[in-house]
C-alpha cells in the first residue's frame, strides 16, 4: 500500500482532504450543497472541451469551474440560487455532451473524472495542485471574518458595508478553485462529498467555529485515508467507501445531536402561532403581506 | 396649537433664514423630507422626524407602509429620490459605525455551529477581513455587551438553539458592541411571545437611558411600546406624522394621515386603531389644518 | 398538410416521417408536460436539487438493475423512491439542512452507482454503459417504453392534481398550512413521491441532464411570466414541450449541416431553454417597465403634517 507510486496518492489525497474540510466548512454553512455538486460535475464539460481543442484537460477544467461559478452568482442574482445551480450544471453538462459529441476518439479518462478513479499523481502535478490548495486555504483566511458574517447575518453584513453578492462570488470562485485542484486527483464524486460530508458532522460535535473547521479538516482526513486504505484491499473503488462513510459521519452527527437534546441550556420554547395573535393592529390599513 | 408643516419644528427650535435649524446638540438622527420610489410607487412621501440622544422612538405601522425601507435608507442601502439623513452630526454612509442594526430576519439555524458570543464577536469586527486574534481585550468587551443585555447566561450556547427572545437579545448585543450612537431595530417584537416581548422593550428602555443611545424601533402594534416610548413616527402609505405619542395617537391626527376615518380608542391601558365607516373624510386643501 | 415547400428550410427530408423522430417526439413532450407540473412545485419549494439529485439517484438504481440485468427503469424508479423517502424522513425543513441532506444521500449514491457499474464493466466491460445511463438518448428508445412512461407520468401529475390546493398552501407557507390543518408532512411525501415519479421517467427516457433541465427550466420560464400557479403550471408545460420539439428539430437538422452525427439532443433542447429564460427575463423586465410608465409616480393627497 505505501509503495512509492502511492505515495504520491497519500499526499495528493491529503492535500485535497485539508482543503475540502477548509473550503466544506463555509459551503455547509451557507447550505451550498448544491453548487459544491455543480461545479465539479460541470466542470468535467470544461475537461471535455479542452480534449477536443487539445488543450490542457485542467485549464479546461478551470475555466469552466472558473465560468460556472460566474454563472451561478450571476443568475443567482435575479433567481433563487438553487434555481440559478440547476440551470448552471444543466447548462455544462449540456456542453459537456456537445464536446463529446464532436470527437470519435473514447477518452476513458474524461469519465473518470466524474465517477473519480483518478488517484495517484506524478510528482510534477502534485506542485501545482498544492500551489493551488495553498491559495485555496489563503483566500478562506482572508475572507474568513466578512464571509462569517455573511453567512450567519446577512442583513447585519450589508449594513456594515458587506455586498451579500461579492461575497457570494468570492465564496463560489474559491470552491471553483477547489474544484480544479481536485478534480484531477480525486474526481468530481470524491470532491463533492468531502466538501459536504465531513464538515456537515463536524458540526454535530461542537459549537465553536474554528473547532468545527478544525474537526471538519480530522473527518476529511480520516475519511479519505480509510477510503484509500480500504480500496486498496478489496479493489473497489474509493468512491463508494467515500460516499459512504461520509454519509455513515453525517447520520451519527445527527444521531448525537438528536440523542443530547437540542435545548441543554433549558431555554423557552419558541413563540407558538398562538402568541402571534397579537391586539391593536390597526385594521383600516389591512395587511398588505 | 399651531402645527406647522415644517419639518424642522419637530425639534421645537426656532428656524433660521436659510431653513435650518439651530440644531439640538442631543439629535442623534435628523431625518428630512425623504421620498423614495420604487417601482413607479411612492414608498416614503417626505417624510421627517428627528430622534435625541437617550429617545426611544417607535416606527409604527402595518405591513407595506415602508417600515422596512425607511430603515435602509437611514442605513444607506437605499439611495432616497430626495431629503436627507442625517447621524450624529454627519451624513450617512455605508459603513457608519455610529449605527447598529437588528433585521427583522433573523435565519439562525440550529445546525450552525455558532455560539451566542461567537454571534456578538463577529457584530465588533465581523466587517473586516482576516481572522480575529482572541485578545483578553476582545473577549471582556463581548462579556460586558452580554451582560449588558442579560446574555450571559447562555453566552456559550449554540445560538440556534435559543428561544426567540434570546436570540433577540443576543443580535441587539451584536448591534451594540461596537458602541453605536444609534440603534435600529426592524419588527424585534413581531415573533416574541408577550413576557418576552415586554423584557426585550424593557431591556431597549434601560439601554437607551444608561447608554444615552437613540433608539428607533419598528412594529405594527405599538401597544408593547407605549409604557417606553417617547417619541412615535406613524407611517401610512409612505405619509409619516411624528411628535409624542399624545399629539399622534389620536383620531384627528390618524385620520387626516391615513385619509379616511380612523378611530383611536384606548381600551384598559392599551390602544386600539379601529377603521370607522368607509366615509371620506372631507379633504383638507389647505396644506397646514388649523390644530386642536 | 405539412407544405412541402414553405417548411422545407425548417425540416430536413424524412423529419416527420422517421420512426425514432416520432417516439422522440411523443417521449420528449410526456416528459416535457410531466417535468413542467412538477418542475413548478420544485421551484416554489425550493427543492431543485433533490429534483437533480434524483436524477443521479436513479444512476445507481439503474446501475444495479443493469447489473443483475433486471430493467433499468424498475432499478431507477426504485431507488428514487427510497430515496424520496428517505430524504422525507429526515424531514429537515430549512433549506440548508435540508440541501446538505439530499447531498449526503446524493453523494452515497453515486458511490454506490461507482460499485455497480465498476461491477458491470468487470463482468461485461460495456464503457458505454455510463453514457447511456447518465445521458440517455432520445433517439435509441426500445420500442414499448412509451406505454410505461406515459403510465408513470400520469400517476405522477395525478399525484399533484390531488394534492393541489394543500399543496400550494404548503409550499407557501408551511407555519400556516399547519394552522389550517394541512397534514404537511403527508403532502410534503406526497410531492417526493410525484417527484421521483417524474425524474425516473424522464431520466429514463431522456437522460439526466435534460430530466433536470425540464424540470426546472420550463418552470422557472413560467414562474417568471405567469402571477397564478395555476396559468404557470400550463405555461411550464407547454414551454417544455415547445424546447423538446424545437430542440428534437434542430437536433435532427444538425446531421446535416453540423456533420458526423450533428448535435446531441440534449444540448439543442436546453439550448432553446436558456434562449427562452432569457427572453422571458426581458419580458418580465419589459413588463416592469411598462407598469411603471403608465401608472406614474404617484403623489401622496393629501401633504404630511408634523405635530409641534
Amino acid at each position: 500500500m505505501f509503495a512509492s507510486f502511492m505515495i504520491n496518492a497519500w499526499e495528493a489525497a491529503t492535500v485535497v482532504a485539508i482543503v475540502a474540510g477548509v473550503v466544506g466548512f463555509f459551503t455547509v454553512l451557507r447550505g451550498a450543497a448544491f453548487a459544491a455538486h455543480a461545479l465539479p460535475n460541470g466542470a468535467f464539460a470544461g475537461a471535455a472541451g479542452a480534449f477536443l481543442i487539445g488543450a490542457n484537460a485542467i485549464v479546461g477544467l478551470g475555466v469552466f469551474s472558473l465560468a460556472g461559478a460566474g454563472m451561478i452568482a450571476g443568475l443567482g442574482r435575479r433567481a433563487r440560487s438553487d434555481v440559478a445551480t440547476a440551470l448552471t450544471i444543466v447548462l455544462m453538462l449540456a456542453l459537456g455532451d456537445l464536446f463529446l459529441s464532436r470527437t470519435s476518439e473514447y477518452a476513458p479518462e474524461i469519465f473518470a473524472l466524474l465517477f473519480g478513479e483518478v488517484l495517484g499523481v506524478s510528482t510534477s502535478k502534485l506542485v501545482p495542485t498544492v500551489a493551488i490548495a495553498a491559495v485555496c486555504i489563503v483566500a478562506v483566511a482572508v475572507l474568513y471574518r466578512p464571509l462569517m458574517l455573511s453567512s450567519v447575518s446577512p442583513d447585519v453584513a450589508e449594513a456594515r458595508g458587506i455586498n451579500p453578492r461579492v461575497m457570494d462570488l468570492a465564496f463560489l470562485v474559491v470552491v471553483a478553485l477547489v474544484t480544479t485542484m481536485a478534480v484531477p486527483v480525486v474526481g468530481s464524486l470524491l470532491i463533492f462529498s468531502l466538501l459536504i460530508g465531513p464538515a456537515g458532522a463536524a458540526r454535530s460535535f461542537t459549537n465553536r467555529p474554528p473547532v468545527a473547521m478544525g474537526l471538519s479538516v480530522l473527518f476529511a482526513l480520516i475519511t479519505v485515508w480509510v477510503a484509500i486504505a480500504v480500496s486498496y484491499e478489496t479493489n473497489l473503488p474509493i468512491g463508494f467507501f467515500v460516499g459512504a462513510i461520509s454519509a455513515f459521519g453525517y447520520t451519527v452527527g445527527r444521531a448525537w445531536t438528536a440523542w443530547r437534546g437540542r435545548r441543554p441550556h433549558g431555554a423557552r420554547d419558541r413563540a407558538t402561532l398562538a402568541d402571534l395573535a397579537h391586539q391593536g393592529t390597526p385594521n383600516a390599513a389591512a395587511e398588505s403581506g | 396649537m399651531i402645527v406647522k408643516t415644517d419639518p424642522m419644528a419637530s425639534t421645537g427650535e426656532p428656524l433660521l433664514a436659510d431653513g435650518t435649524s439651530v440644531g439640538d446638540p442631543d439629535t442623534v438622527l435628523r431625518v428630512t423630507d425623504v421620498t423614495v420610489s420604487l417601482g413607479g410607487r411612492r414608498v416614503l412621501d417626505r417624510v421627517s422626524f428627528s430622534v435625541g440622544a437617550g429617545g426611544f422612538c417607535g416606527l409604527i405601522g402595518s405591513n407595506g407602509a415602508g417600515k422596512t425601507t425607511l430603515l435602509r435608507v437611514i442605513l444607506g442601502l437605499i439611495a432616497p429620490s430626495s431629503g436627507r439623513i442625517e447621524v450624529a452630526g454627519g451624513t450617512r454612509s455605508r459603513r457608519n459605525p455610529q449605527i447598529g442594526y437588528v433585521p427583522q430576519k433573523i435565519a439562525l439555524d440550529a445546525d450552525m455551529p455558532l455560539r451566542a458570543r461567537d454571534l456578538v464577536g463577529l457584530g465588533l469586527d465581523g466587517h473586516r477581513f482576516g481572522l480575529s486574534r482572541p485578545t483578553a481585550t476582545r473577549r471582556i468587551a463581548v462579556d460586558e455587551i452580554l451582560d449588558a443585555v442579560g446574555a450571559t447566561e447562555f453566552a456559550e450556547a449554540r445560538v440556534g438553539n435559543l428561544s426567540g427572545g434570546e436570540q433577540q437579545r443576543v443580535m441587539i448585543a451584536q448591534a451594540l458592541i461596537s458602541r453605536p450612537k444609534l440603534l435600529l431595530l426592524d419588527e424585534p417584537l413581531a415573533n416574541l411571545d408577550i413576557r418576552s416581548a415586554a423584557e426585550v422593550v424593557e431591556l431597549l428602555a434601560g439601554i437607551a437611558a444608561e447608554q444615552r443611545i437613540a433608539i428607533l424601533l419598528s412594529a405594527h402594534d405599538m401597544n408593547p411600546l407605549l409604557p417606553v416610548m417617547d417619541r412615535v413616527v406613524y407611517l401610512a402609505d409612505g405619509r409619516a406624522v411624528s411628535g409624542t405619542t399624545d399629539q399622534v395617537v389620536r383620531t384627528d391626527t390618524l385620520s387626516r394621515l391615513y385619509g379616511h376615518h380612523v378611530e383611536v380608542i384606548h381600551v384598559q391601558g392599551r390602544v386600539l386603531v379601529v377603521s370607522g365607516a368607509e366615509h371620506q373624510a372631507h379633504h383638507d386643501t389647505d396644506p397646514s389644518p388649523r390644530g386642536p | 398538410m405539412l407544405g412541402a415547400a414553405s417548411w422545407s428550410p425548417l425540416f430536413e427530408p424524412g423529419f416527420f416521417s422517421s420512426e425514432p423522430v416520432h417516439v422522440a417526439l411523443a417521449v420528449g413532450a410526456i416528459a416535457a408536460v410531466v417535468s413542467g407540473v412538477v418542475g413548478v412545485f420544485t421551484v416554489i419549494r425550493g427543492q431543485s436539487f433533490a429534483g437533480h439529485a434524483l436524477s443521479d439517484i436513479g444512476t445507481a438504481g439503474g446501475s444495479a438493475a443493469f447489473l443483475v440485468g433486471a430493467s433499468t427503469l424498475y432499478g431507477f424508479v426504485a431507488f428514487n423512491v427510497v430515496a424520496a423517502a428517505v430524504m422525507e424522513l429526515i424531514g429537515i425543513r430549512k433549506p440548508r439542512g435540508r440541501d446538505l441532506a439530499t447531498g449526503i444521500v446524493l453523494g452515497a449514491s453515486l458511490g454506490l452507482a461507482a460499485l455497480f457499474l465498476y461491477e458491470g464493466t468487470i463482468s461485461s466491460s460495456t464503457t458505454g454503459a455510463t453514457v447511456n445511463v447518465l445521458f440517455g438518448s432520445i433517439f435509441t428508445l426500445p420500442p414499448g417504453i412509451t406505454t410505461v412512461m406515459a403510465a408513470l407520468g400520469v400517476a405522477s401529475v395525478a399525484l399533484i392534481a390531488v394534492l393541489y390546493r394543500p399543496l400550494l398552501l404548503s409550499s407557501v407557507s408551511y407555519e400556516l398550512a399547519a394552522a389550517r390543518g394541512v397534514p404537511v408532512r403527508l403532502v410534503g411525501a406526497g410531492y417526493l413521491l410525484a417527484l421521483a415519479l417524474a425524474v425516473s421517467m424522464s431520466a429514463v427516457t431522456i437522460g439526466a441532464i435534460l430530466s433536470t433541465a425540464l424540470l426546472i427550466g420550463p418552470a422557472a420560464i413560467a414562474l417568471r411570466l405567469a402571477t397564478r400557479t395555476g396559468v404557470a403550471v400550463f405555461l411550464a408545460a407547454g414551454v417544455g414541450v415547445f424546447a423538446c420539439w424545437a430542440g428534437t428539430l434542430i437536433a435532427y437538422d444538425s446531421t446535416v449541416w453540423a456533420g458526423g452525427n450533428g448535435w446531441p439532443v440534449s444540448f439543442c433542447i436546453v439550448a432553446v431553454i436558456f434562449i427562452l429564460y432569457f427572453a422571458s427575463g426581458v419580458v418580465a423586465r419589459l413588463r416592469a417597465d411598462r407598469r411603471r410608465a403608465t401608472t406614474g409616480d404617484q403623489p401622496a393627497t393629501i401633504s404630511p403634517v408634523e405635530v409641534a
